[in-house]
């Protein structure tokens, strides 16, 4: 459950509650967005975040999305597990 | 050093290992401590030790959210869960620790509702779900899960669903650091700071290191090279006579950490007086407890709980792995009676713990410290 994953927001679900899908490793799933609403770490369509439990909780470059997932992949089965957690998750 | 290889940039990594020894004084020896389950896990799955002089050891403390839920909550959970009008959700890490009688998924097994959930807004989804219902999420978490808790919570308030309420089990890492520090039974060099957490909380709380036990202190991230950076950054200080806060991970890390998560967490929740944490006992304001305008939403509230203190059962030594006062290997229990398909203890439950991360790992990597012969 502790695993930062790297996700890119691919459209917006529902701006008001601050809902949007991200794609992760090729699954798509709908995560909040709201702990990066606005400031310098405003996110939107395009952007790669770290997502802990549901949230999008820090804005990342592409380089860092990639070097993470490449390290988390390797983890094996912790990784399994949490993408599986993720493909049973939705979120309204 | 075969596992060298696979790290990221291996050849950057053997460097920044020679540069780790060339700073290591003859003769004196470093203990850094870890608080975070992820680095733990990198450290023994990477064999990060062996890459180290026999100088350095890294020390591995409670940074593993499941594991510091001492029994006495994990009992008051399952009493929860059986309630019949009850749904019970929970992180999957969570379903298997032991409690007094049985865990939750044995309470599972005989009737009660419980189910695994990704996020806590899965949780109130089951709710919208479910009117007739009480759905209850079992919060667990330091900083880094907090905030969506706080925000499901704001996002409950807002829809109007009352049929949904939280077992706050939120801790917070600092004083948790602080406990650690007063304790006679460790001396530490320096602190290799958690990465998430830090995303939420940002570095300025972990100056009281430095400033009140003239420590230095390298916020890491989660790779085998991030770790390495890290304790070159703590060996570096040392050596210059420094003791200071250091962000490794400034990449995703913010001096200032997360406002609106930060802003979320103060607006639902508040400082316990005190609460237990599993092997390092009573922590004073160390965990949140919701609000008292928010107790429609408070489990605690709501349900008559037991809420009895419970010792971990006599064989167990996770306490003492949890505050790093011995390593796995040395618990009388590990890898005999405690292994992860059957756990005694919360440190061989989750994937973060030490013993789960050692039994699965490190046993293949080197040693520092002697173990039995029996669990070679």
């Amino acid at each position: 459950m502790c695993l930062g994953i790297p996700g890119q927001i691919i459209e917006w679900v529902d701006v008001k509650t601050n809902i949007a899908k991200a794609e992760v490793s090729g699954v798509r799933r709908a995560v909040n967005v709201g702990l990066l609403a606005d400031g310098p770490d405003a996110v939107d369509v395009g952007d790669w975040v770290l997502i802990h439990v549901g949230f999008a909780m820090s804005k990342i470059d592409e380089e860092e999305a990639k070097s993470t997932l490449e390290f988390l992949i390797q983890l094996g089965d912790p990784w399994h597990e949490e993408l599986a957690e993720l493909e049973g998750s939705k979120i309204e | 050093m075969k596992f060298v290889d696979e790290f990221r940039s291996g050849e950057v990594a053997k460097r920044v290992a020679e540069q780790i020894a060339g700073l290591a004084e003859p003769g004196r020896n470093y203990k850094f401590m870890e608080v975070c389950g992820g680095h733990t896990h990198t450290i023994y799955k990477h064999g990060v030790e062996d890459l180290l002089p026999p100088e350095i050891e890294l020390v591995h403390g409670p940074g593993c959210p499941v594991c510091v839920i001492p029994m006495g909550r994990q009992d008051d959970a399952i009493a929860i869960a059986k309630r019949p009008e009850v749904i019970f959700t929970t992180f999957g890490d969570m379903m298997r620790v032991p409690a007094s009688q049985g865990s939750l998924l044995d309470a599972k097994a005989s009737g009660a509702d419980v189910r695994m959930v990704y996020s806590p807004l899965d949780a109130l989804r089951i709710a919208r779900e479910n009117p007739d219902r009480e759905v209850v999420f079992f919060a667990i978490g330091f900083e880094t899960t907090t905030p969506s808790t706080a925000v499901t919570l704001l996002r409950a308030r807002a829809e109007g669903i009352t049929n949904f309420s939280l077992f706050a089990n939120h801790v917070t890492i600092i004083p948790a650091i602080r406990s650690i520090l007063d304790s006679p039974d460790l001396r530490l060099n320096g602190f290799i700071g958690p990465g998430h957490v830090s995303t939420v909380i940002g570095t300025r709380p972990y100056e009281f290191i430095s400033r009140d036990y003239d420590l230095p202190i390298a916020v890491s991230g989660f790779e085998p090279l991030d770790i390495l950076q890290g304790v070159y950054m703590l060996m570096r200080q040392l050596a210059e006579g420094r003791s200071e806060v250091e962000n490794q991970y400034s990449r995703v890390v913010r001096e200032e950490g997360n406002p609106l998560a930060l802003k979320a967490i103060a607006e639902t929740m508040e400082l316990r007086t005190t609460f237990e944490w599993r092997g390092l006992g009573f922590i004073s304001q160390s965990a949140l407890k919701l609000r008292d305008e928010l107790a429609v939403w408070d489990a605690e509230v709501r349900y008559d709980i037991p809420g009895v203190r419970v010792a971990d059962p006599k064989a167990c030594q996770c306490g003492e792995v949890l505050k790093g006062v011995i390593k796995p290997w040395q618990c009388k229990v590990f890898g005999t009676s405690c292994t992860p398909d059957r756990p005694i203890g919360t440190c061989m439950v989750s994937s973060e713990g030490a013993c789960a991360a050692y039994y699965n790992y490190g046993r293949h990597a080197g040693r520092r410290t002697p173990e039995p012969a029996s669990v070679a």
